[in-house]
């Protein structure tokens, strides 16, 4: 185990695709010379080449494109987007042709396509740098999407990513990049679609992923000197939705509250509780509740924005809300 | 037969392969045996025929959703178009796609694009596997004159260019970008003027002459073989028909259609051609419209004949 950042995880695992298969290749603005906006491919160009880390014009479309092209021609690309803002100018590209393009042909066009992107609020960007889509691309059929939490998620998640044979959209949260943990190096993919429970508890199921984990694990701290005990699945992967882990859980507390930094209406937290209504609706003890981004453009003003997402506060008050009623 | 008779006289035979094939689809619409948007290309055969006799099968192809020719010309069977049209399991799509959605990955023949620039990003990564996984296939990509507005098509020809890229830009100009008038979208109608400024080697090709658009494009493709990089041809072309069968052609004039349809069908003039060299006389001729009147008619009954997919597998291939 060594002791990395999130962003060093990113970066290990994506070296690792690199180097070993020649048909991999990362491309998108500045992730060569510059290192990434985010700084995960720092290093990369200089060690692997230009033929390996390719820098695009500003083209979200068309590299997204190009990414789904190569795909299809038999290389491995890894596109990065900047962040899910930059990538609404790409959505032709994904939803009319990555997700479609199996299907549509009858089976015969592959997309082996990994998109990873910086998403979230938290580092007073505005609203054009700051938003959670996370749930415009689990909409979408034909594709697969994840939010790793953790720097080993980070790692076995991308290699998951690369190693499946379908479009896959891995984002991640622009506060995790500098979160540290133990990270097993020689470990392989994680498998894609399964939930885990981060924290053990029997009077409510938190379900979290990405960038609000860490602050439904500090609610779930809070709550518990309270007396409630809370449980967390961190979801890992959004679409497709790993309904069993959620049930099982939601079986036992007989509770749930989901934390989802999208805005509420039309949310994945929206669909997780239908999900949830549809089928364990007799186990449930009280009505589920979400706790998500106010309804607002992400402000630029640290007060306005703190006040515009899911806090440790506001997930601690919903639980016991649900709890206590 | 000399090889340059033989040649021609076979892509006149392609030619009209597509134009009866697309004469009996309009047909079919009008019994309601195809539904959906069908996009007809009569008049403009003469550009999927020369560019495809340039090309080999190594290379990638992709087209809009005006491609049935496209498609039966990269060697797609007649059959399975119709039954796609038909919206069969038969179909090249496995009825998934219809007229629009074309796909024959075998040939590679990569669709069937229907989002009008869509493709373009498409093909410049068509070109980028090839060159890194060091392949030496060239990608053609058709689009239409309306698609040069696109954003896409600019980011692609500089994506290409930029990346030395073996993509070759296939404009098929017929003027109108549905209804809207080439000078009505354009504020430089002139679209050979625009690929240069990404330095990218242009030409601009008479479409209703089979033979020279066949020239060019072997021009484009021999240079990028020789030197990595896109080439761009803008072919001159017309549409004799609706823009779909939905279209009720108020935007342009009745006699400009009749004067192209008159004075410069590619296959008439090809036609004419043929007979002033004595290189096909009128028994050869009507043998050659024979077999292409009995190639549509298998296709028409495979289609018929065709299996509709179990809406049990309605839920397959989308995803691996």
């Amino acid at each position: 185990m060594t002791r990395l950042t999130y962003r060093e995880a990113v970066r290990g695992a994506l070296r690792q695709i690199l180097a070993s298969d020649p048909r991999a290749f990362l491309l998108g603005e500045d992730v060569g010379k510059y290192g990434g906006a985010y700084a995960v491919s720092k290093g990369l160009l200089a060690e692997l080449g230009p033929a390996k880390v390719r820098d695009t014009p500003l083209c979200e479309s068309t590299f997204v494109g190009a990414g789904i092209g190569a795909a299809i021609g038999g290389a491995r690309p890894i596109v990065e987007v900047m962040t899910v803002n930059f990538s609404l100018l790409a959505l032709d590209q994904i939803v009319n042709n990555a997700a479609t393009l199996r299907h549509m042909s009858g089976g015969q066009v592959a997309v082996p396509l990994v998109v990873r992107m910086a998403t979230g609020a938290g580092r007073q960007l505005a609203a054009q740098h700051s938003h959670s889509l996370e749930n415009w691309y689990a909409h979408v059929p034909g594709v697969k999407v994840v939010a790793p939490a953790t720097p080993q998620d980070a790692r076995d998640l991308l290699l998951a990513a690369y190693a499946d044979p379908n479009p896959v959209f891995v984002f991640e949260h622009v506060l995790s990049y500098p979160l540290e943990g133990e990270v097993d190096e020689t470990s392989g993919a994680a498998p894609l679609g399964r939930a885990i429970v981060r924290r053990a508890g029997t009077q409510l199921t938190i379900v979290a992923w990405g960038g609000s984990l860490p602050k439904a694990l500090a609610a779930a701290e809070a709550l518990a000197a309270e007396g409630v005990d809370a449980a967390v699945i961190d979801l890992r992967t959004l679409r497709p939705l790993d309904l069993e882990a959620i049930g099982a859980s939601v079986r036992a507390t007989r509770r749930l509250l989901v934390v989802d930094e999208g805005w509420k209406t039309g949310s994945l937290a929206g669909e997780i509780v239908a999900q949830v209504v549809e089928t364990v609706f007799f186990d449930l003890d009280a009505p589920p509740a979400r706790v998500c981004s106010r309804e607002v453009p992400i402000p630029y003003a640290a007060h306005l924005e703190a006040a515009a997402l899911p806090s440790v506060e506001r997930i601690v008050a919903a639980g016991r809300g649900v709890v206590r009623g | 037969m000399s090889p340059a008779r033989e040649h021609a006289v076979e892509l006149l035979r392609q030619m009209v392969l597509v134009r009866r094939f697309e004469e009996k689809c309009a047909e079919l619409y009008g019994l309601g045996k195809i539904r959906g948007f069908l996009h007809l290309y009569v008049g403009e055969e003469a550009v999927a025929a020369g560019v495809l006799a340039a090309l080999g099968p190594d290379d990638n192809v992709l087209a809009t959703y005006r491609e049935h020719g496209q498609a039966l010309l990269r060697g797609v069977p007649p059959g399975a178009v119709m039954a796609e049209m038909f919206g069969r399991a038969n179909g090249c799509s496995r009825g998934r796609g219809g007229s629009m959605h074309l796909f024959d990955v075998e040939r590679r023949f990569h669709g069937g694009h229907a989002i009008v620039g869509g493709g373009l990003p498409v093909a410049v990564g068509l070109a980028l596997a090839d060159t890194h996984l060091g392949r030496a296939g060239v990608t053609a990509c058709f689009f239409g004159d309306g698609a040069t507005a696109e954003g896409e098509f600019h980011e692609s020809l500089n994506l290409a260019a930029l990346w030395r890229l073996p993509v070759l830009f296939v404009c098929e100009n017929n003027l109108y970008a549905m209804g809207t008038a080439l000078e009505r979208h354009q504020a430089v109608p002139d679209l050979a003027a625009k690929p240069p400024t990404y330095g990218i080697p242009t030409e601009r090709v008479d479409g209703m002459d089979v033979l020279a658009v066949e020239d060019a494009a072997r021009r484009a493709v021999e240079r990028m073989r020789a030197t990595p990089g896109p080439a761009f041809l803008e072919v001159r072309t017309y549409r004799f028909r609706a823009h779909s069968m939905y279209d009720a052609e108020l935007y342009r004039d009745k006699a400009e259609v009749k004067r192209w349809a008159e004075e410069r069908d590619p296959i008439r003039l090809l036609d004419d051609d043929l007979r002033r060299r004595g290189w096909l006389d009128a028994d050869a001729r009507a043998a050659l419209e024979r077999g292409v009147e009995q190639l549509v008619r298998d296709a028409v009954a495979e289609a018929e004949a065709g299996p509709l997919e179990p809406v049990e597998d309605l839920e397959r291939d989308v995803l691996a």
